[in-house]
């Protein structure tokens, strides 16, 4: 073994060059510039000076989700750690592999309220899947591998590692990454073959099946989803796909039913609420998804993969429980299924595609352009999607009715293509995560969907995205007020539109040119297709301002706490015969 | 129905003896709404540094299964066992309990402290203190026979609690 011995701030860049890592997105602080210095002095590793420590750590998830890598963040202490928290809880919601490095203050001042001094470690505990406060710099490749295997192994997530200035001057050995697996974390990937055998046993018995497909098959990598797609097809069951999940399975593909959960389809939510079998692959029964959980599916059999144990019966008990990666699973179910040769009820599940089809031709996501003289939400995110439809694009997004139109209207043939924060619902994520995603893609088209409200709420990364000539599409729909709070005042709290105004906001064309972006606007139906053409045609950054239609509601909807029957199609409710 | 029935569960947790370590397992009960009826925690392994937490809390047995597989996917968790379900297991506790008094108070503390096999610790001429093992029920009852003669002060430990039989 090497004795040479290395500065931390050395052992840190070799050990992220070790671990595959070619871009971090940073901003340095007073206890970091022993690191910024090695990073001054090396060539090797991209740093991206972002606007604020929030953007660095949702341009890192949007790279991770993107690529399927880890993404890395360097903070400061105090301030800089505690503004990477929303990041965390965001990464940790959505199980996004994040690496976050914090400074800490000299060992010797912690716990004395030194300047810039935070207990980051308290702080983020539960905003993590693991943190470590590193001693001494002989601990700290072995921890910074070890962070790294927390990250990306078992159900992904977001490490921390605080790193005290002494740590950072003082010198140590270096490992390599094999030296470095924890002694105890072993998540488990492949599942138990008895349950495979029982849930491939219900899927056959299954009249009414349902698969409803999570962002688990995202983590697992891009063969989950072809497996998903193999087994699907292989079935001739209907497939939902969640939010974190869009693009799992093709939504091109005619046993593709649409999203399930509160803004999913009218077809997919009595599919889910009438099935007799629902095998759920890496989803987690999210509330948004299940809405009462007493009338969730009340007759189903209910399968679930997933990779981590604390999933399983968490909010809905389920028959079968198949603990590990949705890959390997999808894998194993399938050579079983062929192994047994085994054919689907042809009659009854004819009979149950009938009553899907028959949902189907609702129709719930048609919407009137035509009688309006405003841009429709809806209309403007149809036209982004034929626009982008055959090129090479992923979109971000952020939090709103936007948001739920975007997932809606946008349709993903492929995983990785999405980025949206699910989970904790973070307004602010999308620009930041559209720059992540840029840097991975430098040659895609990536288009930030946003709206006047989660604009405003990381807008200093576009000053980042035009300084490194980053070609992002931002597409702000722009209806001066917070939409979706104020569909929520209309329909629950007596249309008491409170605190939700945003008119006479900024003038965001010359917001927009001010940090480096064309600027476009469109305001009338006839202007839409165009306005989207040029945005994404013209060349740099560019930002285009959307005026549209302020009243409009994401339907359907079921609302909170309420069962998938329930569901309310607004203004398309006449279209359903008794 | 039974089944949503909650119940008192014994966790002993093997976990690193680190920093945060403690802290990490308190916060996932308090952040998740669990109750903790009870807390020890020393280290067990000096070479290997590893500590055992014994934590004694209550739900159905659908939070029950939660709390473990939440244990079990913390990176510091080594080995996660439910003493109350996966078999028998020996649970003690042990206190210290504060008596003041005179005359015939001290001998009537005496007596009970006898029948409960509690040793005296310290004494004066108007205290005692004892120090009582057992389960939790029987240093409940001590203590509160203890009331009307003069108790004035309690310690107590907590529970700790391990498998019976040859098996680890």
């Amino acid at each position: 073994m090497s004795t040479k011995r290395f500065i931390g701030g050395e052992i840190i860049i070799k050990a992220l060059i070790d671990q595959d890592v070619e871009v971090v997105f940073g901003y340095p602080g007073g206890v970091t510039l022993p690191l910024y210095d090695q990073i001054y002095k090396q060539n090797r590793l991209r740093h991206i000076l972002v606007g604020h420590e929030q953007g660095g750590m949702h341009a890192a998830e949007g790279y991770a989700r993107s690529t399927g890598k880890p993404g890395v963040v360097m903070a400061t202490s105090g301030p800089g750690a505690t503004n990477t928290v929303t990041g965390l809880v965001d990464a940790l919601m959505d199980s996004i592999p994040l690496v976050c490095l914090t400074g800490q203050v000299t060992s010797n001042l912690i716990g004395n309220d030194a300047f810039q001094e935070a207990d980051t470690t308290g702080i983020t505990r539960s905003a993590t899947k693991h943190n470590y406060l590193v001693k001494s710099t002989e601990d700290l490749a072995r921890i910074l591998h070890e962070a790294f295997y927390v990250a990306t192994n078992g159900r992904p997530g977001p490490v921390l590692v605080d790193i005290p200035k002494d740590v950072l001057l003082g010198t140590g050995a270096y490992v390599g990454p094999e030296a470095s697996e924890p002694r105890n974390y072993k998540p488990r990937l492949n599942p138990d073959a008895k349950a495979i055998e029982e849930a491939v046993d219900l899927l056959a018995s299954a009249k009414r099946p349902i698969i409803y497909a999570g962002g688990g098959i995202v983590n697992s990598g891009p063969k989950a989803s072809k497996l998903l797609t193999k087994l699907v097809r292989a079935t001739g069951f209907p497939c939902t796909t969640t939010l974190m999940g869009l693009g799992t399975f093709p939504a091109s593909d005619p046993l593709y039913i649409g999203m399930p959960g509160m803004h999913g389809t009218y077809e997919a939510n009595l599919a889910m609420h009438d099935c007799d079998v629902m095998l759920n692959v890496g989803a987690r029964f999210d509330d948004r998804v299940t809405g009462r959980t007493d009338a969730f599916a009340p007759g189903a059999k209910k399968i679930h993969i997933d990779i981590d144990p604390s999933s399983i019966n968490k909010n809905i008990a389920v028959d079968v429980a198949v603990i590990g990666d949705a890959g390997k699973a999808l894998d194993k179910i399938i050579g079983l299924w062929n192994k047994k040769k085994i054919k689907p009820d042809a009659k009854a599940l004819k009979a149950w595609w009938r009553s899907i089809d028959k949902w189907r031709g609702i129709d719930c996501l048609a919407y009137d352009q035509d009688a309006k003289a405003a841009i429709m939400p809806q209309f403007a995110l149809e036209t982004l999607h034929k626009t982008l439809a055959g090129s090479d694009y992923y979109v971000t997004t952020d939090v709103g009715q936007h948001q739920m139109w975007s997932a809606q209207y946008l349709r993903f043939d492929e995983p990785n293509r999405w980025m949206t924060s699910g989970g904790l619902g973070t307004m602010g994520y999308g620009i930041p995560a559209a720059m992540g995603v840029q840097v991975a893609h430098p040659n895609s088209r990536v288009v930030c969907v946003t709206s006047e409200g989660s604009l405003m709420m990381n807008v200093q990364e576009m000053v980042t995205i035009s300084k490194n000539n980053l070609p992002v599409k931002i597409l702000s729909l722009n209806n001066n007020v917070l939409g979706m709070i104020r569909q929520w005042q209309e329909l629950f709290h007596d249309n008491h539109e409170s605190e939700c105004d945003l008119s006479g906001g900024a003038d965001f064309i010359k917001m927009a040119e001010a940090f480096g972006f064309t600027a476009l606007s469109a305001s009338r139906p006839d202007e839409a297709a165009g306005a989207i053409a040029e945005m994404l045609a013209t060349p740099g950054p560019v930002f285009l301002n959307m005026a549209v239609a302020r009243d409009e509601n994401v339907f359907p909807m079921i609302p909170s706490g309420a069962a998938h029957n329930e569901i309310d199609l607004g203004p398309n409710k006449q279209l359903v015969s008794a | 129905m039974s089944n949503d029935e909650s119940r008192e569960h014994t966790f002993s947790v093997l976990v690193d003896n680190e920093s945060g370590v403690l802290h990490r397992v308190v916060g996932l009960f308090s952040g998740r709404g669990y109750n903790i009826e009870s807390l020890t925690v020393s280290e067990v392994e000096e070479e290997e540094r590893l500590s055992k937490i014994t934590i004694v809390t209550s739900g159905t047995p659908m939070i029950i299964d939660q709390i473990r597989a939440q244990l079990d996917r913390l990176v510091q968790v080594h080995n996660v066992a439910n003493l109350t379900s996966d078999g028998p297991s020996v649970q003690r506790e042990m206190a210290l309990v504060k008596v003041t008094g005179k005359g015939e108070q001290r001998v009537e503390s005496l007596r009970i402290a006898d029948i409960f096999r509690a040793h005296v610790v310290d004494s004066t001429n108007s205290s005692f203190v004892f120090e009582v093992v057992g389960q939790t029920d029987k240093l409940d009852a001590f203590i509160e026979l203890m009331k009307p003669i003069g108790l004035a002060d309690v310690s107590r430990t907590g529970v700790v609690a391990i498998a019976r039989g040859a098996e680890t």
